[in-house]
């Protein structure tokens, strides 16, 4: 039988997590260092308070079609009414089959997401295998929880994570909330300030038979009808040449759909909308 | 009570260096060669999960000889350390100088401080834009590292290794040509300790474990990560393509 101390040090190895790693040895290092939220109300007053401080990035849609998963976000972050930037990337590769998507407190955000990349990698190279589709979510829901006394003074992240499931062969979209709540959503989703405008324009054009270019339309679409009723989402910008964020994740891995690719789809978009002379 | 008997310092690290050496001399050999489109890693490995070779970072990767348990704790040691490095400051300021010079002064300590050295020998090779900025450090079970130039052979037979490798290595080998004469070399110096004459055939892709660090991955399959392990249909097209040329 192994001495105590040695016994102890085999089930210490199951974590062969990176971000667990961080938070033992290297704590500075981890985006939200897990600190209480302070005693003394007032400082930062309501919940929304330190929401003004930093840029908030808005609006992500993700949705599934036959063979593969697709998410896109748009370019802008705000600060209250100002905005912030139009040139932001919220969507990112996490590895070669999976995307996350981070809508809420930018900076936090975009350093999950850079944790996340390296918490995947990081298994893959000790363990010499992927993890397992639920097994990313899982993880990643753990950091989204690890973000929650940030959350409470109004600093929140919501991501939005998708990915092709290499065993079951299809991709599959997952949600979170603020205290590491973890649900697959079937069909579509949406987070952020425009996700009650992006899933309404969803709902009635997605269906169940779309094939890779047709959901790229439609993600581009929900964009656009999210934009034209939140503030805080960024539609295709023509002037400046801005097109939405747009990820595909299939068997053959996951690969970023090419600006032209967009530019076209968007430009189509708008001749279509300005020639129904419409009001909506 | 007893007092212990005095053995002197010189007799102390002789005695570990020669466990050490016996150790390592037990297994089988490792070639880690430099050519003109990346870096070859070619071991003698039955086993097709345990490695010997591993990926630590996006154009860095490991190579080892000795005892499993104690060169794979070293190299998730490793991956932690270019993890850590790269996500707190810059992916480029992951550099296989720094993690050589960390390997080393861990192997140092361990040697004069614990009861038994390790019985490893490590490769840590960083392929560079161009040939000449390739990295190949050597790191002893004492500690001591060399910047190696060409390519390396550490473990089992390494001198019959290396005198079979000198003849057919220059640094304008294909990586598929580098696979090809360190394998023959490899298979030729186990013929010989064994007595078997069988030397010259193509050499068995199924014990071989062989990885590539690319020197433009973007460009061959647009991923920042040069590692890229050859499993076996492609090795055995390699190998043929070898013997035909």
């Amino acid at each position: 039988m192994l001495p105590e101390d040695l016994a102890s040090a085999i089930p210490g190895a199951a974590a062969g997590s990176f971000a667990g790693y961080l938070s033992v040895h290297h704590p500075s290092l981890l985006p939200s260092p897990g600190m209480p939220p302070p005693s003394t109300p007032g400082v930062t007053g309501t919940p929304s308070g330190a929401g003004q401080l930093a840029p908030h990035a808005t609006t992500i849609v993700a949705m599934t079609f036959p063979g593969g998963v697709l998410m896109a976000g748009d370019r802008r972050a705000t600060m209250g009414n100002v905005i912030a930037s139009r040139h932001i990337e919220k969507v990112f590769p996490a590895d070669d089959y999976s995307v996350l998507g981070i809508a809420g407190s930018a900076g936090i955000g975009v350093d999950l997401a850079r944790l996340f990349q390296v918490e995947l990698e990081h298994y893959e190279k000790i363990e010499a295998t992927r993890m397992s589709l639920d097994g990313k979510a899982n993880r990643l829901a753990a950091m989204v929880r690890q973000n929650l006394p940030l959350a409470m003074q109004g600093l929140a992240v919501v991501p939005l994570f998708a990915g092709f499931d290499t065993e079951r062969r299809v991709g599959r979209l997952f949600s979170f909330d603020a205290t590491g709540g973890r649900y697959e959503e079937r069909e579509h989703h949406s987070v952020g300030s425009g996700s009650v405008f992006a899933r309404g324009a969803l709902k009635k054009l997605w269906n169940s038979d779309l094939d890779e270019a047709a959901a790229v339309r439609v993600g581009v679409e929900a964009l656009y009808d999210a934009a034209d009723d939140d503030s805080a989402t960024g539609g295709p910008d023509v002037v400046r040449g801005l097109w939405p964020v747009v990820y595909v994740v299939d068997a053959a891995g996951s690969r970023r759909v090419p600006d032209r690719e967009l530019e076209a789809v968007a430009r189509e978009l708008i001749e279509a909308r300005s020639s129904a002379g419409r009001e909506a | 009570m007893t007092q212990p008997f005095y053995v002197s310092p010189e007799q102390l690290m002789k005695d570990r260096a020669d466990f050490a050496r016996k150790g390592i001399g037990r297994g089988r050999s490792v070639v880690v060669m430099s050519c003109r489109d990346g870096i070859a890693l070619v071991a003698e490995n039955p086993s097709p999960s345990l490695h010997k070779l591993g990926e630590i970072y996006d154009r860095i990767a490991f190579a080892a000889v000795g005892k499993y348990n104690e060169f794979e704790s070293l190299r998730q040691a490793g991956v932690r350390y270019a993890d850590i490095r790269g996500y707190s400051y810059a992916r480029e300021d992951v550099t296989a100088r720094g993690l050589a010079s960390v390997y080393a002064q861990s192997l140092g300590a361990v040697f004069t401080a614990e009861s038994k050295p390790f019985e490893v020998e490590l490769v840590v090779a960083e392929v560079g834009r161009t040939q000449e900025a390739d990295h190949l450090y050597r790191l002893m079970f004492d500690g001591s590292i060399a910047d190696e130039a060409g390519f390396v052979v550490m473990g089992g037979a390494a001198d019959a290794v290396v005198d079979a490798l000198r003849a057919s290595w220059s640094p304008e080998l294909g990586l598929g040509e580098a696979v090809y004469a360190s394998a023959r070399s490899l298979r030729r110096a186990s013929g010989e300790r064994t007595d078997d004459s069988s030397g010259d055939r193509t050499p068995d892709a199924s014990v071989l474990e062989v990885a590539f660090l690319e020197r433009d991955p973007d460009t061959l399959r647009g991923s920042r990560r040069a590692f890229r392990r050859i499993g076996e249909p492609e090795l055995g097209t390699l190998l043929q393509h070898g013997q035909d040329a």
